[in-house]
């Protein structure tokens, strides 16, 4: 199989717009997971509401499109009721961290065997071009148009300091690496947060400077710094700029997970 | 073969959940339903079930949601503010056809209000508490007894008719004590598993369609937007949204007959009481000091969809009298169904109606 075969097709075209970075984001994860060699019947996609959280609708497996920002509650239930499930849940930004917040920062504590994909695109794209809890300071959206005044959640420390057992960033550009990260995830028992930053021409990019779809795609691939880099430069005393963000594995350990197969 | 046990009513519900077969249960602490919620999750564990307490009520309604498409009779129990916040996901598990029982053992509202004090102050909130058109079942025990046995049935509908089913009771059902009789087996009758080469939402003649169950192999798309009958989203289509609403509503008010349960005591009487849930308990005893058969009684297990052929059967009927704990929430729904007087009997802050109240109700009106 590829992860073409997870496709539901006669649900395509989708939704995205053009130059969207989320189709990416699912290739990969379906990549990982195609990889994996799950069994479609034994493979669950929640999600929440948002532009992200209709993948789920376009994967051939059983789906579970839920309410706005629960998408992590209703995924507990599904896995601590059929731990044999293998579940995936697909989110954003807006979904994820604002919304969701509580639901967020308990799965993660919990450490409930369930693989999440973010997909950040640092605002609400499906309603237009809100302001999300990631949209960076000074940016713009359309309720926050003299630049948004606060500041940004990192997701990923978010979930490390809430206690998942696998947390990595990567972006839209990093496929590879993001396909792995995912796999990565897939084999962790326990909570499993990756962050994918990715470009939302519409709605993002077009407010912000973006004109084209590369535009923003060459700023995401600029603007991220390898964990390693980041580290080397803070022991050399350099200061890491504050437009860039960390990508790469970030957390791997071992807690004692909930719902994992036995 | 029976025996015999003096309970709490949160413990005989939680027991009727288990003889039904709950294997799930996600819920938040909250007075006064808590009892409900520790004695699952002593037993669950110890039945190859699931306890989970999770981070509010949004996310006990979601995670009961989610188990239940995995095949598991699954519950949650709460009270009124816990309530509040459950209706986001009651409108998912409705508009997704979810299979799902909600306790509210109802306290004093509006807000915090009451926490220990009994009250009947949800009974519209239960039917109408999300937005949008749906209709559900709500059931309303008296007795300990009936903590068990309507729990217990509460499954059995929500998984014939795939719809959240509400016990709605209150603080007095769910923590008196009184004898009740366990039966040792409780008939279940299993949701109807969808039949292969049938699509996901495609009703029966009786407009429920058949479940696909995760993990079967069904590729089921479940999702809260309106859909078709692949269960695909189709949200711009008036048409698709203005049969799949209709047909949500349908399924439970074609089926009023066979969902009611209810008992007619007196059915000459001119003069009538009509009660659910505590307030039975004291138009019983008013009955008990009366036995000259001038009084008559309907006494509603089922309140949604609300069982309106029952009143008809009062024939003589002059004046109905419903002492509710709130200011006339089913008073309202019956006036809409009969053409003789209707009086509300409010009664609130936590304390039953005393039969000498009732007694005086039945006067001012002769």
């Amino acid at each position: 199989m590829t992860f073409e075969d997870w496709f539901r097709t006669d649900r395509l075209p989708h939704i995205y717009c053009a130059g969207c970075g989320n189709g990416t984001i699912i290739n990969c994860t379906l990549s990982a997971v195609d990889q994996m060699g799950w069994k479609k019947d034994d493979t669950v996609f929640v999600s929440g509401i948002g532009c992200s959280s209709r993948a789920p609708g376009y994967i051939v497996t059983d789906s579970l499109h839920t309410t706005h920002g629960r998408a992590l509650a209703f995924a507990t239930g599904v896995k601590l009721a059929n731990p044999v499930l293998n579940v995936v849940v697909f989110t954003g930004d807006g979904d994820l961290a604002a919304i969701g917040g509580n639901h967020f920062i308990h799965a993660c504590r919990r450490n409930i065997d369930l693989t999440v994909v973010c997909m950040n695109n640092q605002i609400y794209g499906m309603t237009g071009g809100q302001g999300s809890p990631t949209t960076p300071w000074g940016c713009l959206s359309t309720t926050t148009p003299y630049g948004c005044a606060e500041p940004a959640f990192d997701l990923c420390e978010l979930a490390i300091a809430a206690g998942a057992n696998y947390v990595a960033r990567w972006t839209s550009y990093h496929v590879k690496e993001l396909e792995k990260a995912v796999k990565a995830g897939l084999e962790t028992p326990g909570f499993s947060f990756i962050e994918a930053m990715t470009q939302c021409p519409t709605n993002f990019g077009r407010r912000n400077k973006f004109k084209q779809v590369a535009d923003q795609v060459e700023y995401i691939k600029t603007h991220a710094l390898l964990r390693a880099k980041r580290d080397r430069m803070i022991e050399q005393g350099e200061k890491v700029p504050d437009d860039f963000f960390v990508i790469g594995e970030l957390m791997r350990r071992k807690r004692p997970a909930m719902g994992v197969k036995v | 073969m029976t025996r015999l046990e003096f309970w709490q009513g949160n413990t005989a519900c939680a027991e009727g959940a288990l003889a039904a077969g709950c294997r799930f249960f996600g819920g938040y602490p909250i007075t006064p339903s808590t009892e409900v919620a520790e004695h699952m999750a002593v037993k669950l564990p110890k039945m190859n079930g699931v306890f989970v307490q999770m981070e509010d009520e949004i996310a006990s309604m979601a995670a009961i949601i989610g188990a239940s498409w995995t095949g598991a009779r699954a519950m949650t129990a709460t009270s009124g503010p816990g309530f509040s916040l459950m209706m986001e996901n009651i409108g998912y598990a409705a508009m997704t056809e979810t299979p799902c029982v909600i306790v509210n053992i109802q306290r004093g509202g509006p807000s915090t209000g009451q926490p220990t004090m009994a009250a009947q102050g949800d009974m519209l909130q239960c039917r109408f508490g999300s937005h949008g058109d749906y209709s559900v079942i709500a059931l309303c025990p008296a007795s300990v007894q009936e903590m068990y046995e309507l729990t217990a049935r509460a499954f059995d509908l929500a998984d014939r008719y795939r719809v959240p089913v509400f016990l709605m009771a209150d603080e007095i059902v769910g923590h008196m004590r009184e004898r009740i009789t366990v039966p040792d087996k409780v008939g279940q009758t299993p949701r109807r598993e969808l039949d292969r080469g049938v699509l996901p939402f495609q009703p029966d003649a009786d407009l429920v369609p058949g479940f696909a169950t995760f993990g079967k192999g069904y590729g089921v798309h479940v999702t809260g937007l309106t859909h078709d009958e692949r269960g695909y989203p189709c949200a711009t289509n008036p048409g698709v949204h203005a049969a799949l609403v209709r047909r949500l509503v349908d399924k439970i008010e074609n089926a009023r007959t066979a969902i009611a349960d209810y008992d007619i005591i007196n059915p000459d009487a001119e003069q009538v009481f009509v009660a659910y849930g505590a307030p039975v308990r004291t138009v019983q005893q008013v009955l008990h000091d009366r036995p000259d058969g001038m009084i008559g009684f309907l006494r509603l297990r089922t309140v949604w969809p609300f069982p309106e052929h029952s009143l008809k059967m009062f024939k003589n009927a002059k004046v109905f009298f419903i002492p509710e704990l709130n200011m006339g929430q089913i008073a309202r729904e019956i006036e809409r169904h009969v053409k003789v007087p209707v009086v509300s009997l409010p009664k609130l802050g936590g304390d039953l109606h005393t039969p000498p109240e009732l007694v005086a109700a039945l006067e001012a009106h002769r």
